[in-house]
């Protein structure tokens, strides 16, 4: 079998007495689009921090391509070709749209303090090459024409797109996307189901968090389902649809208290 | 195109020959000696422009590291090793032209070390102490970071006010001209202010050139986005932690380069170049710039120390600073030089209140 390009073995992390992450084995296959779904609160926003490095486990390691890279610091995941989004849209407000994404080129461009200060001819070409390569990310996603618009003036659904292009111009093997649909419209929201199978066509794999379930259905090859910080299913989607312990989740139950609510 | 970002070093290298000759004309040379010193002080601000404005983190010691360069250079270059004259490290310098001979104040012959050796390891003083503070420093945020910064510059004045190394309250005095190369020679006396004059600028525009390089480069590109947004930047791949402490560092060596430079033109440094008002000042000075705006800064930096030097703020020099720091804050925390705080300040003028 093939080695998953990104696993969690017995993760955990908890909040003072809560246990926000429990013992959880996530796999995810090269070229595919996983899902992590689950009500709010049950961990999956935790569970991507602890894959991006944003926060460090308690138990448990994350492996990407086989290598343990647990407690690693963000920048050192990037690096690796991890790249993230937020749920909440995190631009540089006041910098370009190009800028944003030129930002994102920094893990695979190295001229330093030194360079950039005497503006060597290597800090140029690199300029350069990072200039030409964001603007055909921009191009390919159709936000060229917002190149050289301040970030922030962009409306909302642009946004997002532009932490997508920030994100896949760090040439990412897998991108975490943290409930990338939320607050956009059906219409943006199909588009971006699009942009994620595209992405995922061109050999990114993509894990995406998200608690509503009409967009990770879908796209997704295979999901994840969280509740209070544990795996209650995993499979493709039609399954996963028809479990009855995630009905159960979904749709309340009055046996299931839950302590995170 | 890539070359428009100078335009603005040529313009102002022209304006300080302009301001040189209008001024030899005017036979008001001795308004060079304030200007030359003032000039000194904006190193201080461009590198904390850097921090502040660019990497978007505080400091409130940079005074400290100015004294640090000021007298680390004073102390090595006024005291007397003739004691030593005979050790073979002495006796090695000396052959290399790292310490000589000179006459003190009163005559005497005194072994001491020359100026370029006292720059660099007054540099390298300045450099190891901000790694030193900056690295556990820098983690902090905010107000914590300007808490830990101010307790940096508060211990620096007490050292060089108390320890007689650094001469208490009195300071050192009777620092050296720096012989810089060619005969150039950094010096506070009236035979040499036209010379000095252009000496000063030359460097601050030579500093100037490095900080436009730097934020239009790919780290200017990464301390704004740290700026704007920590955490992103640091799931972008940069390491908002290393570049934070360059930065930091970087803007210590300016710092510390104004230092050493100002006292070798003044001849002497005390006490009053480390307090914490100082650093109040030098923070002031990057407000009313505009935080992000270098040439904003050089310009405040220039006007505001020449003015304070000039002795036009009398005793209430401090209060001055105080105030516009208050002010900034209140009607334009973007910095003086752009239109909305002009607006702002209009607005709250008598009679132009909107109903």
């Amino acid at each position: 079998m093939a080695e998953p390009l990104l696993a969690t073995r017995h993760l955990h992390r908890f909040f003072g007495g809560l246990c926000a992450v429990k013992d959880v084995n996530l796999e995810v296959p090269r070229g595919v689009i996983k899902a992590v779904i689950g009500p709010n609160g049950a961990g999956k926003t935790t569970l991507f921090n602890l894959i991006a490095g944003t926060i460090a486990p308690h138990k448990g390691e994350v492996l990407f391509e086989g290598r343990p890279i647990t407690a690693w610091k963000p920048h050192a995941i990037a690096g690796l070709g991890i790249a993230r989004t937020f749920q909440t849209t995190r631009l540089f407000g006041h910098m370009t749209v190009l800028e944003n994404v030129m930002v994102g080129r920094h893990p695979r461009t190295r001229c330093g303090f030194l360079a950039g200060m005497l503006d060597l001819p290597q800090a140029w070409r690199e300029e350069r090459e990072s200039k030409a390569k964001a603007l055909a990310i921009l191009e390919d996603m159709g936000l060229r024409e917002y190149a050289h618009q301040q970030a922030s003036y962009l409306p909302f659904g642009r946004q997002r797109l532009v932490e997508f292009a920030r994100a896949l111009a760090t040439e990412p093997a897998l991108l975490l996307l943290d409930e990338p649909a939320a607050g956009l419209n059906i219409y943006e929201t199909r588009e971006l189901a699009g942009l994620i199978l595209r992405i995922c066509e061109r050999g990114v794999t993509c894990l995406v968090v998200d608690h509503d379930m009409s967009l990770v259905m879908d796209i997704s090859d295979e999901v994840f389902v969280l509740d209070q910080g544990r795996k209650i299913a995993e499979g493709p989607p039609r399954q996963i649809q028809r479990d009855p312990e995630v009905i159960r989740v979904y749709l309340g139950d009055d046996c299931a208290p839950d302590p995170q609510s | 195109m890539r070359f428009a970002r100078y335009l603005p070093v040529i313009a102002a290298a022209a304006l300080v020959v302009l301001l040189q000759v209008a001024l030899s004309a005017a036979d008001a040379t001795y308004y060079m000696t304030q200007l030359t010193m003032s000039t000194y002080y904006v190193l201080v601000v461009i590198g904390l422009c850097l921090l502040m404005g660019y990497a978007g983190q505080v400091s409130l010691g940079h005074a400290g590291f100015f004294a640090i360069g000021g007298y680390t250079s004073a102390v090595l270059t006024t005291c007397n090793l003739v004691a030593w004259r005979d050790t073979a490290v002495i006796g090695g310098c000396r052959s290399l032209g790292l310490v000589v001979e000179r006459q003190d104040l009163y005559g005497h012959t005194i072994l001491c070390f020359s100026a370029w050796p006292a720059f660099f390891a007054a540099m390298l003083a300045a450099g190891l102490i901000a790694v030193l503070i900056g690295l556990p420093v820098i983690r902090l945020k905010g107000h914590y970071l300007a808490m830990a910064t101010l307790g940096f510059g508060l211990i620096i004045y007490r050292i060089v006010l108390g320890a007689k190394w650094f001469g208490q309250a009195d300071g050192i005095s009777n620092v050296p001209p720096f012989p810089l190369f060619a005969g150039l020679q950094v010096n506070g006396r009236p035979a040499f202010r036209v010379e000095n004059y252009y000496i000063a600028w030359t460097v601050v525009l030579a500093a100037m050139v490095l900080a436009i390089n730097l934020v239009h480069s790919r780290v200017g590109r990464a301390l704004r986005s740290i700026h704007q947004d920590e955490e992103a930047a640091h799931s972008l791949g940069v390491n908002t932690y290393r570049y934070k402490v360059c930065t930091f560092v970087f803007s210590a060596l300016l710092a510390a380069a104004g230092g050493v430079l100002l006292t070798h033109y003044n001849g002497s440094i005390g006490p009053s170049e480390a307090t914490v008002l100082k650093s109040v000042r030098y923070v002031a000075i990057v407000a009313v710039g505009g935080m992000g705006n270098l040439w904003g800064v050089l310009l405040m930096g220039m006007l505001l120390n020449f003015l304070s030097l000039r002795g036009v703020f009398g005793t209430y020099d401090d209060a001055v600073f105080g105030g516009i720091l208050i002010g900034i804050m209140l009607f334009a925390p973007q910095g003086l030089l752009r239109a909305p705080a002009w607006r702002r300040v209009l607005h709250w003028l008598p009679g132009r209140r909107h109903g």
